[in-house]
């Protein structure tokens, strides 16, 4: 591979192993020898059942946890140099909000722990606000907000620095029905107007189908990549979530999350 | 407001019945005052002695202030310790829980040996101890207790222990700190009282019913009963006031 084509990626894993309590009568191996590669301006899903490790593959990209074996390299550097220099945004299922700053400040945050100047921190800010639609809502204080209004902020807090890519653990795990497709909407349309790379965590297949142009299907014990799944559902909109193609992605990633551990292989087979 | 005054009135109505009943019996059952002197008399003894009671009030609640800022000043300085390094955390929290269970207005007399009886400072040290664990124990808590995905957050947007320190750890103690100082700031009171009935000079509030009540003034002693509750009172008061001014965020949960 050239040196072109590695800067072209987002995040590329190779040979990544997760063990916890390694030697230890515990021992886990939360990830097993994971090969993930993200292009600039794709958006991945990472799904599969509880245990599977898609959190731990996320926090292992952010350097939040160390791999145990294997390299990470993300906008093209090392995940801890990634990490120290803000390549990346991230936003939890909690919206982690500080309580004692309002709105507008906890989008500043990131900015602040920069060193940026206050005014010019005000602006950036102000103008994530105005993107995610809460402009109104700057001096309020996090409680004062509904579960999507304070998920918001956390993606605007996430955007921030203008990192290329957004890490995104189970964001809309926590939001109703209703809400969480109105997020969803609205995550695409911020990726649509900031370019932006994103790994999104969830376990819910539409909405992984529904976001993503490709679903990676993860299965527990050891955690690991059974499938990758690519999307293609073209621009989307409140007419996607009724379309044929959409139900067909649907059920590829649900076959394909059936088809777990060992299993995995004669499963695929007797469909065959 | 309608809602603030429909708090309030259900107390006062009750202390209104209390003192009217207080009143009756006494007068009714002829109560002599060395049992139960009446509100009365008790009232009447506060007023006409107000300048005294300011005095005693002022010497007493000096002494608890000084002992709850030094108190709380040393649980700062100690929870800041025990949040960076983990062993001096495991040292002083058994330590801190020991001795919170001693009576530590016992050692008033010691410390009276050891420091200079006719000064105030013996006092203000048993205030300080007493002072010290609540603020101590709660202010580690609040250092300590913050929610992992926030430190997590922390981490991701590469901030440094110092940073996590002054932009999460101290803003998420501060409810805590209030909450100590809830408990201690009445405390102090209570201790700078006490203490004054181990000796030293008589200017207190704790000297002044220890004397009033050994020279049979039933009346003057509780009348600086009631000037003790006032200043009880409003220290707890003055720190609630600081604690909505400073802590607006805390609102939506606040239960006092």
């Amino acid at each position: 591979m050239t040196t072109t084509t590695t800067s072209e990626l987002a995040v590329q894993a190779s040979g990544v192993w997760k063990v916890f309590n390694e030697g230890q009568p515990n021992e886990v191996t939360a990830l097993q020898d994971i090969d993930l590669t993200v292009s600039r301006g794709e958006f991945i899903s990472l799904i599969g059942p509880s245990g599977c490790g898609k959190s731990t593959l996320l926090r292992v990209i952010a350097d939040l946890t160390h791999a145990t074996k294997g390299a990470i390299q993300v906008a093209g550097m090392p995940a801890a140099q990634a990490r120290e220099e803000q390549r990346y945004g991230m936003a939890f299922q909690q919206a982690a909000l500080f309580d004692w700053r309002t709105v507008q400040r906890n989008v500043e945050l990131p900015l602040e722990l920069q060193g940026w100047a206050k005014d010019k921190r005000q602006a950036r800010a102000a103008e994530l606000l105005e993107m995610v639609q809460l402009a109104d809502f700057a001096t309020h204080r996090p409680w004062e907000l509904s579960g999507g209004m304070q998920q918001r902020v956390a993606i605007a807090r996430s955007l921030a620095v203008d990192p290329p890519l957004l890490l995104m653990d189970e964001p809309f795990g926590a939001l109703d029905e209703m809400t969480r497709e109105r997020m969803q909407n609205e995550l695409l349309r911020i990726r649509q107007e900031t370019g932006k790379s994103i790994i999104f965590v969830t376990h819910s297949i539409p909405e992984a189908v529904y976001l993503s142009d490709r679903v990676v299907v993860m299965s527990a014990r050891p955690g690991r990549i059974t499938n990758i799944i690519d999307v293609n559902l073209g621009s989307r909109n409140e007419d996607t979530r009724e379309a044929e193609s959409f139900f067909e992605s649907v059920t590829a990633v649900r076959e394909a999350l059936r088809g777990r551990g060992g299993g995995s292989v004669s499963a695929r087979v007797g469909e065959v | 407001m309608g809602e603030r005054f429909r708090a309030i009135w259900p107390p006062i109505l009750i202390a209104v019945l209390f003192l009217a009943a207080w009143q009756l019996l006494v007068v009714v059952q002829d109560i002599k005052p060395y049992l139960l002197p009446s509100p009365s008399l008790i009232a009447g003894n506060f007023f006409s002695d107000l300048h005294l009671m300011w005095a005693a009030a002022l010497y007493t609640g000096t002494t608890a202030l000084l002992g709850l800022m030094f108190g709380t000043l040393l649980g700062i300085l100690a929870a800041l310790l025990a949040q960076r390094f983990i062993v001096i955390n495991n040292l002083i929290t058994p330590l801190a829980a020991g001795l919170a269970a001693v009576p530590i207005i016992a050692l008033t007399p010691i410390l009276n040996n050891m420091f200079n009886i006719t000064s105030r400072t013996p006092r203000v040290l048993v205030t300080m101890i007493i002072v010290f664990f609540p603020m101590f124990v709660n202010i580690t808590r609040g250092l300590i207790q913050v929610q992992p995905v926030q430190l997590e957050l922390m981490r991701s947007m590469n901030a440094n222990p110092r940073t996590v320190l002054r932009i999460l750890r101290v803003p998420n103690a501060i409810p805590f700190f209030y909450t100590g100082l809830k408990i201690a700031a009445p405390l102090a009171v209570i201790a700078a009282l006490v203490a004054e009935y181990f000796g030293g000079p008589q200017e207190g509030l704790g000297s002044r019913i220890a004397s009033a009540a050994a020279n049979t003034a039933y009346g003057r002693a509780w009348a600086y009963v009631v000037a003790s509750i006032l200043v009880g009172l409003l220290f707890y008061l003055v720190v609630i006031a600081v604690e909505r001014w400073t802590t607006p965020w805390t609102g939506h949960n606040r239960s006092t």
